[in-house]
């Protein structure tokens, strides 16, 4: 970012990366993979780098909201000093962040998700999806993470574009609405689960391996992390592979 | 066809001075006046008990903090309409929401029902209206039978659900004792409701062929016009009437009961879901609510806003919540609200894996807690007022109360700190009730009043705080970026 400001010019969408995409060797490659599709279709963009700070999600939610704010204010004086208009976030909890609690400490911007944009891109024509990809006709299952879908009701932009991979969708059990947590929210991602009888995220893979789907799909660096632990626990991480969106998109037409 | 005029004054009674000389109408008269008596008196009792118990429950209520919140009046009476009046979400699963739709209709139909019985009681009339409405008289009370039939089928159902079918949220330990009779009880008061409006109806329409003066057509009843005659035909035209006025009696006593046995249960939803849809909160679930507190002091601390002195000043103030004083009314409002019907411990993640949180008895706890309150409220004893307030003729109020105890003597940690914050309670909840915003009050309380909380988390708000990142990792933010770069080069 700073470096089109130094030009003088503005990109067309800030690209939010996130605690996640910007440290978890895992979500890395979400973030590299929807990178490489706004270059693929020509959006100019820009990331903040050192400028970027945590959101301060998990914070809030752990009930830290000193931390949340000074993180939260911080921000937004970067965004607010680059005069920042459009943001996307490849990660629903910034983007829940910055879309809806931003607006009450002063910062106002045009947020969106990633899967939003790719689904928009794809209507527009601006990304098309070659036929015949890897994916075509497979089974794949869809997890909603919790702040995309409960959220913000984001139920059908992730699932239009897994229409668009022409692959065969097959639904958990509890999806949409009702769709089950992989069990990060809350700032659970930084400490230990409470005592029970299983984790969630086994609870959840449980339901992703009895869909009989052999690609799970999600849109959250978040739950990708939690489901890859999930799949690895129940000794299903060489049958049942997780991508985003993004991935699939980016693997699709072998970029 | 019936003479209008006659009836009327049949019903008031204005031939009754003609008739002093003769004993048996001044035996009648008595008897409907001294039942008139009786009738306002039981009802202004009930009434008035019932109304005594609602206000104890409004003042619990308002033991919680104002809690300004903007409001789309528009989408609160639209809530209103089509979750608390049409039920919206509880047609998430059908079975259910119908056999619920029988009850709840019933219940409001016999509210028409039970205007005729106020005005039959007080001025010891019978079926004041039958001769003016006619047909539609018929009709009325005919919906009202079929419905009353109905309910009773559905509560019979829900009773085999509830007891014999292993519905795991309705076994769950916070169901254990009151709440799992509570929730029985009602069969037995639906039971004695059914008893009481059919041997009414039933020995009616026998007594309208013996004795038309007294009791007015009321047409072919649904039910009561065959079960009348099958149960009772026959019989005595004394015993008849016994078992009209039994009937009556015990209808409107059932709904007396009823109303002040509402307070003490879960079935306070009936009335709280219109309020507490109203107030419910409108924003996106996933945002949770702004503390300007501390976003003014983070903003002086930042030099971004000039620092409020006398602020800074004033003694730390309490943030977030440990008992009902610092969650805010509508907190209060709802858990009075909650149907105990566990549709948000069933979906509860933690819950589900066996962790100790279940969003049910979060909203239970809150009210358990602020009846505890209430009680002690209502005992004056000075024990309760917090010592460094104690004194001479100081009375013990809400601003001065201290038992104690809190909250968290009811919710453990482990129970808030188990919560992913995923909102499925939130979005499984018929009557619109937030599980989760008390559950992060509570979590505030912990950490920015008591500096306590999960130590797992404090790397976290370390690393956020000083790294501006949520992991503590030393690298550059776009390292991931620029390697991305290089490797395609
Ligand atoms: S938000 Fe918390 S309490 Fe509610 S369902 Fe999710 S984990 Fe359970
Ligand atoms: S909070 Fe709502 S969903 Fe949960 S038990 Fe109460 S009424 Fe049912």
């Amino acid at each position: 970012m700073a470096e089109f400001a130094a030009e003088g010019r503005r990109p067309e969408i800030l690209f939010w990366v996130g605690c996640a995409g910007s440290y978890d060797a895992r979500a890395q490659k979400i973030m590299v993979a929807f990178a490489k599709i706004l270059n693929e279709v020509g959006i100019e963009f820009a990331i903040l780098g050192n400028e970027e700070g945590c959101t301060g999600d998990p914070a809030r939610r752990a009930g830290n909201e000193f931390v949340f704010q000074m993180s939260a204010l911080q921000n937004i004086e970067v965004l607010n000093g680059y005069e920042v208009q459009k943001i996307v976030a490849a990660c629903p909890h910034c983007f829940n962040t910055l879309k809806n609690e931003y607006p009450a400490l002063g910062g106002n911007y045009d947020v969106m998700h990633h899967t939003q944009l790719l689904q928009q891109l794809i209507n527009e024509g601006r990304l098309k999806l070659q036929g015949g990809g890897a994916f075509e006709g497979k089974k794949i299952t869809y997890h909603d993470s919790c702040y995309l879908g409960r959220g913000n009701d984001v139920y059908e932009a992730p699932r239009a574009v897994l229409e668009a991979l022409d692959n065969e969708l097959v639904e958990m059990k509890r999806s949409r609405t009702k769709g089950l947590c992989c069990g990060a929210g809350g700032a659970q991602m930084f400490k230990e689960e409470e005592d029970g009888s299983h984790r969630i995220n086994v609870e959840r893979v449980r339901e992703v391996v009895d869909t009989g789907a052999t690609i799970l799909a999600a849109n959250c660096p978040f739950c990708t992390i939690m489901m890859n632990d999930g799949l690895k626990a129940e000794e299903k991480e060489e049958e049942i592979m997780i991508y985003d969106l993004a991935e699939l998109i980016v693997n699709n037409n072998q970029w | 066809m019936w003479d209008v005029r006659y009836m009327v004054m049949k019903q008031y009674d204005v031939s009754f001075l003609k008739k002093v000389s003769n004993l048996k109408s001044i035996i009648s008269y008595l008897k409907r006046m001294i039942q008139s008596i009786i009738f306002i008196l039981v009802a202004g009792a009930a009434l008035g008990y019932a109304g005594f118990q609602f206000m104890k429950i409004r003042r619990n209520i308002l033991l919680g903090k104002d809690e300004p919140t903007e409001r789309d009046t528009a989408k609160a009476w639209q809530n209103v309409a089509f979750v608390a009046f049409g039920q919206k979400k509880m047609f998430k699963r059908w079975i259910p929401a119908i056999l619920h739709l029988f009850i709840y209709v019933a219940f409001l139909a016999t509210q028409i029902e039970l205007i005729e019985i106020f005005i039959d009681g007080v001025f010891g009339v019978h079926r004041f209206f039958a001769p003016y409405l006619g047909v539609l008289y018929t009709g009325i009370i005919s919906f009202i039978e079929i419905l009353s039939v109905l309910a009773f089928v559905g509560t019979v159902i829900f009773l085999i659900r509830r007891n014999l079918l292993k519905v795991p949220r309705f076994h769950k330990i916070e169901m254990k004792g009151w709440p799992t009779l509570d929730g029985n009880l009602i069969l037995f008061f639906e039971i004695l409701l059914l008893i009481g409006i059919f041997s009414m109806n039933g020995a009616d329409t026998v007594l309208q062929k013996l004795d038309p003066a007294h009791y007015p057509d009321t047409g072919n009843l649904a039910v009561s016009s065959w079960l009348g005659p099958a149960l009772f035909g026959g019989l005595s035209e004394g015993t008849l009437v016994l078992i009209e006025r039994f009937g009556w009696w015990l209808h409107i006593i059932m709904v007396f009961v009823f109303l002040n046995y509402l307070p003490k249960s879960k079935h306070l939803h009936i009335l709280l879901a219109f309020p507490n849809t109203f107030y419910a909160n409108q924003n996106e679930k996933a945002e949770v609510e702004n503390m300007p507190e501390i976003m003014n002091e983070v903003k002086g601390m930042m030099g971004l806003v000039e620092m409020d002195e006398s602020a800074m000043e004033a003694e730390l103030p309490e943030f977030g919540a440990n008992d009902v004083f610092t969650l805010s009314w509508q907190n209060i409002l709802a858990a009075y609200t909650c149907t105990e019907c566990g549709r948000c411990t069933s979906v509860c993640p933690a819950n589900t894996t066996e962790k100790k949180l279940s969003p049910r008895k979060i909203m239970m706890d809150i009210r358990d807690r602020a009846e505890e309150i209430g009680q002690n409220l209502d005992s004056g004893n000075p024990e309760f007022i917090r010592e460094d307030a104690r004194g001479e003729g100081v009375t013990l109020t809400k601003e001065n109360y201290d038992d104690g105890k809190s909250l968290f003597d009811y919710i453990s940690r482990e129970e808030i700190h188990a919560c992913t914050t995923c909102m499925a309670c939130v979005e499984a909840c018929p009557v619109l009730i937030s599980p989760l915003d008390p559950i992060v009050k509570l979590r505030r309380y912990e950490v920015l009043t008591e500096s306590a909380g999960p130590s797992d988390w404090l790397p976290m708000y370390n690393s956020i705080e000083n790294g501006a990142s949520a992991w503590q990792i030393p690298d550059d933010r776009d390292k991931w970026a620029k390697e991305a770069i290089a490797s395609n080069e």
